[in-house]
């Protein structure tokens, strides 16, 4: 049943169905909502899970850690700042093969201190081990934390799952959503299954060593396997979802009008939206454009994408953050798989919305007109900057 | 009262800390480790922050913890034992688990008074289940003796020196049992390695409550102090007869001083023996120092037990 | 510690090391410069040797000492240190002092 809801209630709607049994979660805008949701659960008690109202989001992290390696399911979210503060323990998470959820809401990491979106505080997990999606709409974002879960727990995986969903943009604007019942969310995650839980004290196990030299290589190339099997993974829970709610969820990415586009963008978050306007009504002018949407952008799916771009002329990668002292994080990840492509086309890169700064429609298609005089090898591109 | 054969025979039927680490010859840390894993019946799970204790236990893919043991990192040792126990609570009521399981954190000094402070009291806030033990060797010793703000004033560390212009850390140390029990747990104690009974005695009394307890241990580092290895316990011992470290437990607000000694030695017994107060007994200037540090030891020593006395006729 | 280095492919998932203590792979009796000998008939079996030592080698058995686990002992002296009845002696391990 279609209902209206924003984008942070449809998250915590989907933390609900999913029902783990520990949330550890600070506030900060805007995030904050997803905790007073859950809490509010958690007070009618409509679910039996342990919140945990942390006094950080470092020790957000650090308990969601102890939660998970302890054998219980766990979710949190965060956004910016927080997600900086949590860092050094995300890390940690991932090289422990934790399957923790977390819903980012993309806020810009400061200074200066700014509340809006843009990926920043993404950018800033990017090396972290996490696996990291992006969402379009409240839909996607309610979608994608339940295939989270079920891509976080599997076997092969075992990882934090980042989803993100761009603050205020989609955390806060109210959207249609169709959520699933409440049985079908628990079937399709289905349990638990912990791998060594501290709580089998029959069988005790020492988690977090302190690895030398002898050991610290092979003991992160481990981490490296389990980044590696995501795509496999991702793309059959995805297939599993698609069927279960009807909704066409296939690929590491969403190819818009891909096929024969000449020009194309590619953009990661609720962008997308507008950028799928924009090639609609350049479409409609008889323009050969098209869009590429990122969904799972760590693992970076560099085959796949440079498949999809290595027909066109003018490719536009958007990044939503600098990446200060070289080009965009996005951009480097394109055109990187690009290399060793027979075919290439000319890639431009383009800084955009930071801090919240809106893109409208008519930008976008300025931008995929513009890229036609582009010249390979330029430096960056500023979407909407007072120059 | 959990007597001396009393562990011993726990510790034949389930050892929980075994021989294998890499702690230097004659640390303390292993001794009260042991003997507060001893003193508790029921199964642990611990989490331990980084630090001596942490990182010669546990060299991959070596460990001597017999028990599930968990460490992620330096500062936030009681958040995450308040995970597992969250965890432990989730997984209870659900009916998943139904053995008592209790919770233990060890850290030392520096990752309790400096770097996990606000995760510690954010626990406590939190009333979890589990038990704080601090490892107190009164400085950052797996890094190489740098001061924290458990180091006492006038100590000589790498990073208070004494040097020409300053004789040592010139700030005094921060009472962290003291803040501790404003959080108003149901238990906070004071222990020392040299007196390991009533440190076990004080396990099982606080292991009786549910809700957050810290006991905050004297432990001796014979390398970060300039002893002897096999003086632990005796400098140990020295701290606690100079009321410098007084054994006492705060249990539900009440203040309990478990140890008085009948001679109260003068405060330059425990600091002559060791090689990072060397320097007090070299000048007059250290002397005036000496003076000053018997005022704060005495100072404290009277306000401990006016405490006790308010407390205790309430 | 002269064990085979594992392969990445070996090792089990988040470098967690699963099946208990394994004071085997450490035998950190080679640390020592000196012994402890326990004169058993001196001792008053209060195991205060056993409380205090920090490398578990102290044996016990029905709660009795037993003897010393050298495979570990490191020579701190502790147990010398703490014994009421001197009923341990610590003594050089390569003969001179």
């Amino acid at each position: 049943m279609k209902k209206v809801m924003t984008g942070h209630k449809a998250v915590a709607e989907a933390m609900r169905q999913i029902e783990p049994d520990v949330v550890a979660v600070y506030p900060i805008t805007p995030q904050s909502e997803i905790a007073e949701y859950y809490a509010q659960y958690v007070a009618d008690g409509i679910v039996h899970t342990e919140l945990v109202p942390v006094e950080s989001e470092h020790s957000a992290m650090s308990a969601c850690v102890g939660a998970a390696a302890a054998g219980a399911r766990v979710m949190t979210a965060t956004a910016s700042q927080g997600l900086a503060l949590m860092i050094e323990i995300l890390y940690i998470a991932a090289s422990m093969r934790l399957p923790i959820v977390m819903a980012l809401a993309n806020r810009a990491l400061s200074g200066p201190i700014n509340i809006h979106c843009d990926h920043s505080d993404a950018y800033l997990a990017r090396d972290s081990g996490a696996v990291q999606i992006f969402a379009e709409s409240a839909q996607e974002a309610y979608d994608y934390m339940i295939m989270a879960q079920k891509l976080a727990e599997h076997k092969k995986v075992r990882l934090p799952v980042i989803v993100n969903l761009d603050g205020f943009t989609l955390t806060h604007s109210a959207q249609v959503v169709e959520p699933l019942e409440d049985a079908q969310v628990k079937e399709f995650v289905g349990e638990y299954e912990p791998i060594y839980p501290l709580l089998d004290v029959d069988n005790p196990s020492t988690w977090g060593p302190f690895a030398m030299p002898d050991y610290y290589f092979e003991l992160k190339r481990a981490q490296q396997a389990a980044m590696e099997a995501v795509p496999e993974v991702f793309l059959s829970v995805q297939e599993e979802y698609a069927k279960l709610s009807g909704r066409p969820y296939k690929g590491l990415f969403e190819p818009y009008k891909l096929e024969d586009a000449e020009r194309v963008l590619v953009v990661m978050g609720s962008t997308a939206g507008t950028a799928k306007v924009a090639v609609d009504e350049l479409r409609a002018k008889g323009e050969k454009v098209g869009l590429l949407k990122v969904w799972l952008w760590r693992p970076f799916p560099r085959e796949e994408i440079a498949s999809a771009l290595e027909g066109a002329k003018v490719v536009a990668v958007l990044d939503r953050a600098f990446s200060f002292g070289n080009m965009g994080a996005l951009y480097l990840d394109i055109t990187s798989a690009l290399m060793h492509r027979e075919r290439r086309p000319i890639v431009v890169n383009y800084i955009y919305g930071l801090g919240g700064r809106d893109t409208s429609t008519e930008q976008l298609m300025q931008v995929l007109q513009e890229i036609k005089d582009a010249q390979p090898g330029e430096g960056l591109r500023y979407l909407g900057l007072r120059e | 009262m959990p007597s001396i054969k009393v562990l011993a025979k726990r510790e034949e039927e389930r050892v929980r800390f075994t021989g294998g680490h890499s702690l230097c010859a004659g640390c303390a840390e292993p001794m009260i480790v042991r003997t507060v894993l001893n003193a508790i019946e029921e199964p642990v799970v611990v989490a331990n922050a980084t630090g001596c204790l942490e990182v010669a236990t546990t060299r991959y893919p070596t460990t001597v913890w017999n028990v599930p043991w968990i460490h992620s990192a330096f500062e936030n040792a009681a958040a995450t034992i308040a995970g597992v126990e969250a965890a432990y609570k989730a997984l209870r009521k659900i009916g998943k688990i139904e053995k008592r399981i209790r919770f233990v954190a060890f850290a030392g000094d520096g990752g309790t008074y400096d770097i996990g402070l606000q995760s510690l009291s954010g626990a406590l806030e939190r009333g979890h289940d589990f038990l704080y033990v601090v490892l107190n060797n009164e400085a950052y010793m797996n890094t190489g003796v740098q001061r924290s703000s458990a180091t006492p004033r006038w100590a000589s560390a790498t990073t208070s020196p004494v040097g020409k212009a300053i004789p040592g850390k010139p700030q005094d140390r921060k009472d962290l049992t003291e803040i501790a029990a404003a959080h108003h747990v149901a238990y906070v104690a004071q222990a020392s390695v040299s007196h390991l009974i009533d440190l076990a005695n004080k396990v099982e009394r606080a292991m009786k409550y549910e809700g957050p307890k810290v006991i905050n241990v004297l432990s001796t580092c014979p390398l970060g102090w300039r002893v002897p290895w096999d003086k632990s316990v005796e400098i140990a011992k020295l701290a606690v007869e100079t009321c410098y470290w007084p054994l006492y437990e705060v249990e539900q607000g009440r203040y309990r001083i478990t140890y008085k000694p009948r001679k109260k030695l003068p405060i330059e017994e425990w600091l002559k023996p060791q090689g990072r107060f060397r320097h007090l007994f070299k000048s007059e200037k250290g002397k005036e120092l000496i003076a000053e540090l018997q005022t704060a030891v005495d100072r404290h020593w009277e306000e401990l037990l006016m405490k006790e006395r308010c407390t205790q006729e309430g | 510690m002269a064990v085979e280095l594992k392969s990445w492919r070996e090792l089990p998932i988040g470098g967690v090391i699963p099946g208990g203590a394994t004071p085997e792979l450490n035998k950190t009796g080679s640390w020592r410069s000196q012994r402890p000998i326990i004169d058993l008939e001196k001792c008053i079996q209060c195991l205060m040797c056993w409380l205090h030592c920090p490398d578990n080698s102290i044996l016990i058995k029905d709660q009795k000492i037993t003897g010393v686990d050298y495979d570990h002992c490191k020579g701190c002296g502790a147990c010398a240190a703490v014994c009421p009845v001197k009923a341990i002696e610590m003594v050089p391990e390569r003969g001179g002092a």
